[in-house]
């Protein structure tokens, strides 16, 4: 355990390394130089165009007081270093569009991103897995042929088509209102409703929110789950079992479930990039102020503190959710050899 | 030994090599078509594919806003035809049709595609038109048809989905076979950046890069492709990890092949089958994304009308239903058609891959 776990976090250095060079290459490729852009940004849509070569001198004094401050004079590979450093401190500097620290906004929004990926998480265990049992069990039936088509169909519905037709048909508009079609509590909220009534209302807000970001997964869990479910059924324990003359709801809950289960733990690590992409789109469709809808607006006006802050923070949770599975699949799986992602 | 029992001998051993000669002319292609077939919803997703590309190939035929055939001042023309051959510059417009409404021509008999209008066609006096006879779809805000926009937005979605999964598996194929063939510490650095693919949130990658540059199809194209081949890399890999311990691999190299053609000329065709089901795959995800982008308004330029651009507008009128219905489904039809395809491929090809990619 101990030399699969150093072995494992050494080979994260060139991964984290790769994630980090990739961030910092995309801020490099964005047309101009960051000074002038938070220049602009300081003097407003004009950008300096129109001001008198006095001031416009001040300006260029001030760049450049701010490319030394930054360290943007220096050679590039000195700046990769320095914005190394920065990020293991978490200084991730102050946002191009409101002068906020970076870390503060994102800080700031990170509880919302994680109750809503949470309750998605949730909520595709608790649908994908009694649907894999029963599709494996009752395996080529009527039923696992419906729940087959219909994990497909799920499975290819756009997230923004589901997301427009919940806003157009059932958040108010013309026809049903049986969800906000926004925001997480209502305009009326108030501290001293009652606790019931707070969260009556939370989860009137995050329902659909939290069914859109999750039905894709628990199409696609489902169907793993079933395999792997199948995968198990065809092994000799389980018919030794059988022929023990064991309840086959004894056989398929204490013997099949615990084994097919183990393969989930790792799917995971493969949800999260997922639901990151799924929340930049139900947060900025639902106006939901979290970590996907602070990325979308900052990629929008060309904030880049904060995107490749918010870039590369999702990267490493990332890095480390799969590290944490693989880690995780070793403790539940004795059988597990070294280094399954690279099987 | 009579004459004709001995012909009789000869035919009886000809026609078993004969069968063998047959079966390897047919090889594994028309085996894996005949044992599609039978999966009837693979091949009802295989018929929409079909239908989809021939409807982006016509479009201009399906949904224009000149007639197929014009009769006017008592001569012939071919208008539609006709633009063709002025977009390539071999001909010209005759005088009196040049840059005129065909639909204002006094005393024209004209025969229109079934959707006579182009997605280009703004009309300021019809805008947000419910669907009617006129507008199939109904309009957008500046009283664009539709449906029109739809038939020539297919051809977006498709070229984005077969050029990114082209690009996607270009790379993934060259990496996951170097990483495969070589192995030890090859096979460990590009791991590595497998890894480094599957923990970037490939979605916030694409619409950084997608915002910062212009935006541009062919650039779509190529960031979607750029970030979608982690997958067949590890399948291409994993195939060649298991192909190159066979025997006949081992006497390839003892026969002095280089690398480069034992890879791809001797081990990559036996490679194919899981790649062949996730470049299906591959391309329902990419028209997925692209619709994704375009709904965000990145990506693809402002003026150029897709599926998804459509949907955009739906979700910010939401009393304009039909917006939101019919571009949402044309995408969901696309991208499951796709999916069933690869799904009946992946059962025929290879029973041994589980799972919905």
């Amino acid at each position: 355990m101990a030399t699969y776990l150093t072995q494992r976090l050494l080979l994260m250095i060139p991964t984290f390394i790769g994630i980090t060079l990739i961030g910092f290459l995309i801020m490099r490729l964005a047309p101009g130089d960051p000074a002038e852009l938070r220049a602009a940004g300081g003097l407003g849509a004009a950008g300096g165009a129109g001001i008198s070569l006095e001031k416009r001198g001040a300006v260029d004094e001030a760049m450049a007081q701010w490319r030394a401050q930054y360290g943007l004079d220096k050679p590039l590979h000195v700046q990769y270093l320095v914005w190394i450093e920065n990020l293991f401190t978490l200084k991730f500097g102050d946002s191009f569009k409101d002068s906020q620290p970076v870390w503060d906004k994102i800080t700031e929004r990170l509880p919302v991103t994680i109750k809503l990926n949470v309750w998605s998480i949730f909520v595709v265990y608790l649908v994908a897995i009694p649907l894999g049992i029963y599709s494996a069990t009752h395996a080529n039936s009527l039923g696992d042929q419906i729940t087959t088509v219909f994990a497909f169909g799920f499975f290819a519905v756009p997230l923004v088509w589901a997301a427009t037709m919940a806003i157009v048909f059932i958040c108010g508009g013309d026809f049903y209102y049986l969800f906000p079609p926004g925001g997480l509590e209502s305009l009326d909220f108030a501290e001293q409703w009652p606790l019931w009534k707070k969260i009556q209302d939370h989860a009137w807000h995050l329902f659909l929110p939290v069914v859109l970001l999750s039905y894709s997964g628990f199409a696609a869990l489902s169907r793993y789950m079933r395999s792997s479910m199948l995968e198990v059924l065809g092994q000799d324990y389980v018919q030794v079992a059988r022929a023990k003359g064991l309840k086959a709801k004894v056989v398929i809950f204490k013997h099949v479930l615990r084994n097919s289960l183990i393969p989930q733990v790792t799917l995971l690590a493969d949800l999260l990039p997922g639901l990151i992409g799924g929340s930049v789109i139900i947060e900025t469709i639902f106006s939901i102020p979290g970590l996907g809808q602070l990325g979308f607006e900052s990629v929008l006006a060309r904030d880049y503190p904060t995107v490749l802050a918010l870039f590369t923070v999702s990267a490493v949770l990332t890095l480390i959710g799969i590290l944490l599975s693989d880690l995780l699949l070793a403790v539940v799986d004795p059988r597990i050899a070294f280094g399954r992602r690279q099987q | 030994m009579s004459p004709s029992s001995h012909t009789a001998q000869l035919q009886a051993t000809e026609k078993p090599a004969g069968l063998e000669n047959a079966n390897l002319v047919d090889g594994l292609w028309s085996d894996v078509w005949r044992r599609f077939k039978h999966n009837r919803i693979a091949l009802a997703g295989f018929y929409v594919v079909c239908l989809l590309t021939f409807m982006a190939l016509c479009a201009d035929f399906i949904a224009n806003d000149k007639p197929y055939y014009l009769n006017y001042r008592g001569k012939g023309y071919f208008p539609i035809l006709r633009s063709f051959l002025v977009g390539a510059k071999l001909a010209q417009w005759p005088a009196e049709l040049l840059n005129v409404d065909f639909k204002r021509l006094q005393g024209a008999r004209a025969l229109y595609p079934p959707v006579p209008y182009r997605p280009t066609n703004i009309n300021l006096l019809e805008p947000l038109e419910p669907p009617s006879a006129k507008h199939l779809f109904g309009t957008d805000k500046l009283g664009r048809d539709v449906a029109a926009g739809m038939i020539h937005g297919s051809r977006i979605s498709l070229s984005i989905g077969f050029v990114a999964v082209g690009i996607a598996l270009l790379i993934g194929v060259v990496l996951g076979a170097i990483a495969g063939y070589f192995g030890s510490w090859v096979d460990l650095a590009i791991s590595r950046i497998f890894e480094i693919m599957l923990s970037i949130p490939t979605f916030f990658l694409l619409i950084t890069i997608a915002a910062l540059l212009p935006p541009s199809i062919f650039l779509t194209m190529t960031i979607i492709g750029a970030t979608s081949w982690v997958g067949m890399a590890r399948f291409t890999r994993n195939e060649f990890l298991r192909i190159r311990n066979l025997d006949y691999v081992t006497a390839a190299v003892a026969l002095g092949v280089s690398d480069r053609k034992v890879m791809f000329k001797h081990i990559l065709p036996n490679a194919l089958a899981p790649v062949i089901v996730s470049v299906v795959f591959g391309i329902g995800g990419a028209i997925l994304v692209e619709s994704s982008l375009s709904f965000l308004g990145i990506g693809v330029p402002a003026e150029l009308v897709t599926w998804g651009s459509i949907l955009q507008e739906g979700s910010t009128t939401t009393f304009a239903w039909w917006l939101a219905v019919f571009p949402g489904f044309a995408i969901f039809i696309t991208v499951l058609a796709y999916y069933l395809v690869g799904e009946g491929l992946r059962e025929v090809l290879d029973p041994r891959l589980r799972g919905l990619r």
